[in-house]
């Protein structure tokens, strides 16, 4: 992206020495690499500095009226959490649910027609079937918002319904990928001897999907179901613009277009670090659902 | 012998099952009679693909996904099991049939503990209470001879040994009290020694509860151990039945015979002074766990060296040293009266190209995408740079010298039997014009007759070619076929080196008595004789 927040904020009409001013008044002019380090140094201490957007537009107006970044976030971020939360809630039992399902009445046709339309709605981008359920849900059948705009003060139950059409979406996409993926470690595992022999000594099939291939693969699933989480967080940048949604995403994307870049930073980091913590989730889990790494021989 | 042992418990009859593979139908037992009486052992021996495992299966009235039974009854106790529902079955499997399978690593749950799965069957029928099971199954295990009956139960699959884990299994099985145990080659995967140890804990223990079984191996000397009566198999149909002692004595059809032909071959001990190959005093480890210490073997030229021991000896990585493959941390390899490099990198290709190895599992040692062609061409053009007209008259030539013709040159390792694929990895070998081949256990993933033709190979081939081998196996009975000389490892270390009568005539060192008594013998009173005599 051209230009940085000096230049964009004050226009094209604009003085270099105004623009100049405003550069050394946000420590712009300075060299990226020591301003990479004292970002880093001040992150460390939990300051993430102060949103560039705010501050004294014009030369002479009175006080700085700027926020600080974590200020700005923390509200945003707790509407994405909720947001990702409630689907996360939703998809996630849901797509073990049809997994199991699928893999126990395997190639039957509940199977294949799940496993078609988890095809379909992995393969869909969420801005287009954020956009299908705008039209059918609040659209043609007007049941719910095509705004999920919350507030400080809105009410719980209040959120649940305003932003019933974004989880809708986030389930959608993310819940065909964790479907297929629990289906098809479970059916990996159908095929080992110890099933074969769980048969033979009498198992259900409800038994030897459940009790004898579901411990085996929960590393896997484990691994899955975190890189979704991690995806809806993300993926809410989409969904949030597409609903109008105040989460970090749509902060994220308004500071781009800004170049408010303390606040872009704070969120890459925040985005970064979901999923450097979602995987080391997904590796634990593994390991505590598998007696052969977590007890010695 | 007693009165109910003349009871019918199971009856097969007419047995016809199908089996779906390569988009076809193939049929997998056309018409196979079964009669089994109380507290009686039914041995079932033939080589792969004979059917002996779909019968065993079939007795319960199970076939494997992609088969079908598809004529014929099996009666158990007078109920047809065959037109059972797949419920109804499962009232009957684990509680009056159950089944201990060849590979006990795998066919346990390595997510729950041994004691739940011991008694997983019986719980489930409800046949006591869970503390009564556990009781049981701790004296299961004891009668066994499992270390430890009392904590055992709670380890993981993972955390026993194999020997041990049959023999859980065989608990396992055996915890509902059933009428019927179906033994899938259940000792085939453990080594002799361990063999022996399993096969009592399992022999006493039918006997003690008088239970019937049915024994699938493909090992006639095993075989005669465990069983009253022996049926043949081969391509799905009965060759012929009768009583242990009877089968052993005086086997009817060819084809009984030829089933432990391996043991018919015999080769004149010699050997010299000249040596192709000596190892001195070598170390090597696998990161920090060392596991050979001070290992010396001498290979004369032309000879056959034969290296044996049970598994985790340093059998295959004596041979991964040789070849280069893991460089020793001490000692020196000798070949051709010069010194080698310890690493692959610093031998020169010469040294590479006189020194060859043939792997155990032909299947993985190909390329499942080159044809015969390639595959052997490869070295010819790597080794002798030889191209194009020339090179496929060479391949040619090497597919005759292993008994194939030129019909093979296009085909995939696919399209190939398990006999060829190894003659083929055989060819590649020679195709370098090696001096010495090591042979890594060539054979063990064979049929008994398989094995006999490409152990004939390889000895015409030392006749014509007078290229040295060294042989590593675990089959006492594939050395006394083929060798001049023997080495025994154990546990990292060569217990002795000799000549073939040496080592195989008394007196034996420790270890090498062992595992020579635990060879089974084609005598149904071996095992029996075998325990008295440790037992002193």
């Amino acid at each position: 992206m051209p230009g940085d927040f000096a230049t964009e904020i004050l226009g094209q009409s604009a003085t270099k020495s105004s623009v100049a001013a405003l550069r050394s008044e946000l420590g712009l002019d300075k060299h990226p690499i020591p301003r990479y380090f004292e970002w880093l140094a001040n992150v460390f201490q939990g300051d993430f500095g102060s949103s560039f957007s705010g501050r004294s537009k014009v030369q002479g107006d009175q006080g700085d009226r700027s926020r600080q970044v974590v200020e700005l976030i923390i509200p945003r971020l707790k509407n994405t959490l909720f947001l990702t939360g409630v689907s996360a809630l939703v998809a996630i039992p849901l797509a073990l649910l049809l997994g199991i399902s699928a893999a126990l009445f395997r190639n039957s046709y509940y199977d294949r027609s799940a496993t078609g339309f988890s095809l379909v709605t992995v393969s869909s981008p969420e801005f287009f079937t954020g956009y299908i359920f705008i039209l059918l849900l609040a659209t043609l059948f007007p049941v719910f918002p095509t705004i999920a705009n919350v507030n400080e003060d809105t009410s719980i139950l209040q959120r649940f319904y305003l932003t019933a059409l974004p989880v809708f979406t986030l389930t959608l996409v993310t819940m065909g990928h964790m479907m297929r993926m629990t289906r098809s470690a479970i059916i990996n595992i159908l095929s080992s001897e110890y099933i074969e022999m769980a048969k033979l000594s009498g198992a259900t099939r409800y038994e030897v999907v459940v009790n004898h291939a579901l411990p085996n693969a929960w590393a896997p699933i484990a691994q899955v179901i975190t890189i979704n989480l991690a995806y809806m967080l993300i993926g809410s940048v989409v969904v949030e613009f597409v609903f109008n949604y105040q989460g970090i995403g749509r902060l994220m994307v308004g500071s781009v277009y800004n170049r408010d870049i303390p606040v872009v930073q704070a969120c890459a980091l925040i985005f970064a670090s979901t999923y450097v913590i979602l995987n080391l989730l997904a590796d634990l889990i593994g390991i505590i659902s598998n007696p052969r790494l977590l007890y010695p021989k | 012998m007693t009165s109910n042992k003349k009871e019918l418990l199971l009856e097969m009859k007419n047995i016809h099952i199908n089996g779906f593979s390569d988009e076809r139908w193939h049929k997998i037992l056309k018409g196979v009679d079964l009669k089994l009486h109380r507290g009686e052992i039914l041995g079932l021996i033939g080589e792969s693909g004979a059917g002996k495992s779909t019968m065993g299966k079939a007795a319960m009235g199970y076939t494997q996904p992609g088969c079908k039974i598809i004529k014929g009854e099996v009666l158990f106790n007078g109920t047809d099991l065959v037109t059972l529902s797949e419920n109804e079955k499962r009232q009957i499997w684990g509680t009056k049939i159950s089944y201990v399978a060849q590979s006990a690593a795998a066919s346990f749950n390595p997510a729950h503990k041994l004691m739940e799965q011991t008694i997983s069957a019986a719980n489930r029928a409800k046949i006591n209470s869970t503390d009564l099971l556990k009781k049981d199954a701790i004296e299961l295990y004891e009668s066994l001879q499992l270390p430890d009956p009392v904590n055992i139960g709670r380890r993981y699959p993972h955390q026993v040994s194999g020997g041990q884990l049959q023999r859980i299994m065989t608990a396992m099985a055996m915890s509902p009290r059933p009428e019927l145990i179906i033994f899938d080659e259940p000792t085939t995967a453990l080594d002799v020694t361990t063999q022996v140890e399993v096969l009592s804990a399992m022999r006493s223990i039918v006997e003690k509860f008088n239970t019937a079984a049915i024994y699938i191996t493909h090992d006639l000397a095993v075989v005669a151990q465990m069983a009253d009566r022996i049926k043949v198999l081969r391509y799905g149909e009965e060759v012929e039945e009768a009583e242990t002692k009877e089968m052993l004595s005086n086997p009817k059809k060819e084809y009984t015979k030829s089933l432990w032909s391996v043991r018919s071959i015999i080769k004149p001990e010699e050997t010299n002074d000249n040596y192709m190959l000596s190892i001195n005093n070598i170390d090597a480890a696998y990161g920090s766990s060392k596991v050979l210490h001070g290992v010396s073997i001498n290979i004369p030229k032309g000879k056959t060296v034969a290296i044996v021991g049970e598994s985790g000896s340093g059998k295959s990585t004596t041979a991964r040293v040789i070849t280069g493959l893991l460089p020793q941390t001490k000692g020196e390899i000798v070949f051709d009266k010069k010194i080698l490099a310890p690493k692959l990198e610093q031998r020169s290709k010469e040294e590479l190209r006189r020194i060859q190895i043939i792997f155990q599992m032909p299947d993985t040692a190909m390329n499942p995408r080159q044809t015969v062609d390639e595959i052997i061409g490869r070295p010819i053009e790597f080794y002798h740079g030889i191209k194009g007209k020339a090179r496929e008259k060479k391949v040619i030539e090497l597919l005759k010298m292993i008994e194939l013709d030129e019909t093979f040159l296009d085909r995939l390792p696919s399209e190939l039997s398990g006999g060829q694929k190894q003659r083929i990895c055989i060819a590649r070998a020679l195709a370098a014009n090696p001096d010495l081949i090591i042979c890594d256990e060539v054979t063990s993933a064979l049929d008994q007759i398989v094995q006999e033709g490409i152990l004939k190979l390889l000895q015409k081939l030392q006749k014509d070619l007078g290229v040295t081998y060294i042989f590593i196996t675990h089959d006492i009975a594939t050395v006394k076929a083929i060798s001049d000389e023997i080495v025994v490892m154990y546990q990292g270390k060569v217990v002795e080196q000799g000549l073939k009568s040496k080592i195989l005539n008394p007196p034996h060192p420790d270890y090498t008595e062992l595992l020579l008594s635990s060879v089974p013998e084609m005598d149904p009173d071996w095992l029996t004789n075998l325990l008295n005599k440790r037992s002193i």
